[in-house]
């Protein structure tokens, strides 16, 4: 047990930057071809960060430097306890903690863009943090257990019981992943209203450490998608995976169908969904049970 | 792997006639497509590799790009686009215009032009982009021996509109030899009072005199040491 969990987070430490960062790749090929256009090389977002790392780094406020250090270790342990197969509610309080962090280094740098970009984080923490939570909820009461360890070898794939719950997953996810609709606080595209809000002021390698974190943070999201699928069975994996590119697939494309949408439309529209699908299927399964 | 593969876009309009930046716009669509080739237009020059520059650069504008100049973390590389940018093109004589933007900033590539062709444009990025790798290199080095390559105590000059003096404003960005030189006199500064103790204290009591005394602009330009 204890073997296999450190294996697992290591796996999860070396190969989530890899495919993090193909999986942006991919994002920007898609993108680019959904406009008509050619698009970079898949490992594009690996020579952005090489060449980010290789920049100067001016720090506005040095505190930065260990918020943003802080937001790429919490993102990563997050990612280690959840591919380790760790307590699902642990995994969701850490992920609050590492934005969190995120947002207090656009805030310490003082500058106008970084603090409307953390102020506009905040919001999207309020209308995606009440779906983290019922995710893990949503677990415990399909398999009985908020261990990962526990719920890969259910005897039935979660979607089952948890349909309302993956709808309003993959909903939120529009705004984890950082994607049109919902991209209030920074955005992957230019002509950004605030510039590129809470990355404003980072530069050099703090800003390769968000891209890096980013990918960390991506590779986990896409495992809870996974989570919903997978049993005991080992071909529940391949249905994870086709899942998981479904979704990424889908997401890209919500990213180049909507524009930007005021705050309070998110707020409402993310609680909406969240209530209706997440909300209703709770409400039966305690019925059920 | 190079460093040149992702060079980000910073695009600054001072006192341009939009001819040239909607071509440099241009260059984005699924025509040109210069996303290709890892560039990205970015609005802020701390993400920035590479700053164009359209049309020419009157006393409102000029600190401003200083300023976005100053911002952009090294190595970086400026391109000059349209004939404006290089020297003032057809708004060379107004009376407002101070010239080209190397007035203002250190540019590395001219791309002429009015409008200025996205090809050519293409061209002049590529060509700059094969600067930043030098550039990079030379960064190294500099950061080496203590220093660098940009005087970043300068960044809040200059900043208004009455700030501005036209003669003082292109050493305000310190070339390669001066910020060399600097640095060898600080060497030389610091390694003097280990051998004599009584000396510097006298030094360090009458240095702050002159500086203190005159306070005068000619003083200002002097001591960015």
């Amino acid at each position: 047990m204890e073997y296999g969990f450190i294996i697992k987070a290591l796996l999860y430490l070396i190969l989530a930057p890899l495919l993090g960062g193909l999986l942006s790749g991919t994002d920007r090929l898609f993108a680019a071809r959904m406009q008509g256009r050619q698009g970079p090389p898949i490992i594009q977002p690996f020579y952005d960060v090489n060449k980010l790392l290789h920049k100067q780094t001016t720090v506005v406020n040095s505190i930065q430097i260990l918020f943003v250090t802080g937001y790429l270790i919490m993102t990563v342990f997050t990612g280690c306890l959840f591919f380790g197969g760790g307590d699902m509610l642990l995994v969701f309080f850490a992920l609050s903690m590492s934005e969190v962090l995120m947002v207090m280094a656009a805030f310490s740098t003082n500058g106008p863009y970084s603090i409307m970009g953390a102020q506009r984080e905040l919001l999207q923490m309020m209308c995606y943090e009440p779906m983290t939570l019922l995710v893990a909820i949503g677990f415990y009461y399909a398999q009985g257990s908020f261990m990962v360890s526990d719920l890969v070898k259910a005897e039935a794939p979660a979607i089952i019981q948890l349909p309302g719950f993956f709808i309003g997953f993959v909903f939120i996810l529009i705004i984890k992943l950082r994607k049109s609709p919902f991209d209030l606080s920074t955005s992957h595209h230019m002509h950004q209203e605030m510039v590129k809000g809470l990355t404003t002021d980072l530069s050099g390698s703090n800003l390769a450490f968000v891209e890096i974190a980013e990918w960390y943070d991506t590779i986990l999201m896409m495992g809870i998608v996974g989570m919903f699928f997978i049993t005991a069975n080992p071909i529940s994996r391949v249905w994870a995976i086709i899942a998981i590119i479904v979704v990424f697939f889908i997401e890209t494309l919500i990213d180049n169908i909507f524009p930007r949408v005021k705050y309070i439309t998110m707020l409402k529209v993310t609680w909406a969904v969240i209530l209706v699908f997440a909300g209703t299927n709770l409400l039966i399964l305690n019925v059920l049970k | 792997m190079n460093i040149a593969k992702s060079p980000w876009v910073l695009h600054y309009d001072g006192s341009s006639c939009n001819g040239c930046d909607i071509e440099v716009l241009a260059t984005m669509t699924p025509m040109y497509d210069v996303e290709r080739f890892g560039i990205i237009n970015t609005g802020n020059p701390k993400h920035a590799d590479v700053l164009l520059l359209t049309g020419g650069i009157n006393a409102q504008t000029a600190p401003v790009v200083r300023q976005l100049y100053n911002m952009m973390p090294d190595p970086k590389v400026v391109v000059a686009c349209g004939i404006c940018a290089c020297d003032g093109g057809i708004f060379k004589d107004c009376y407002n215009i101070l010239g080209g933007a190397d007035k203002v900033v250190p540019v590395d590539v001219y791309v002429p032009g009015c409008a200025v062709r996205p090809e050519a444009l293409i061209e002049g990025v590529v060509k700059a982009v094969g600067l930043l790798e030098e550039k990079r290199k030379k960064l190294k080095e500099s950061l080496k021996q203590g220093y660098c390559s940009v005087d970043y105590s300068k960044m809040a000059i200059h900043m208004t509109a009455d700030d501005y003096d036209p003669s003082n404003q292109y050493d305000a960005v310190l070339t390669e030899e001066a910020l060399r030189q600097q640095a060898e006199e600080k060497i030389k500064a610091s390694a003097k009072p280990a051998a004599p103790a009584a000396k510097p204290a006298v030094n360090a009591a009458a240095a702050p005199k002159p500086a203190a005394a005159p306070a005068a602009p000619v003083a200002e330009k002097g001591d960015n040491a």
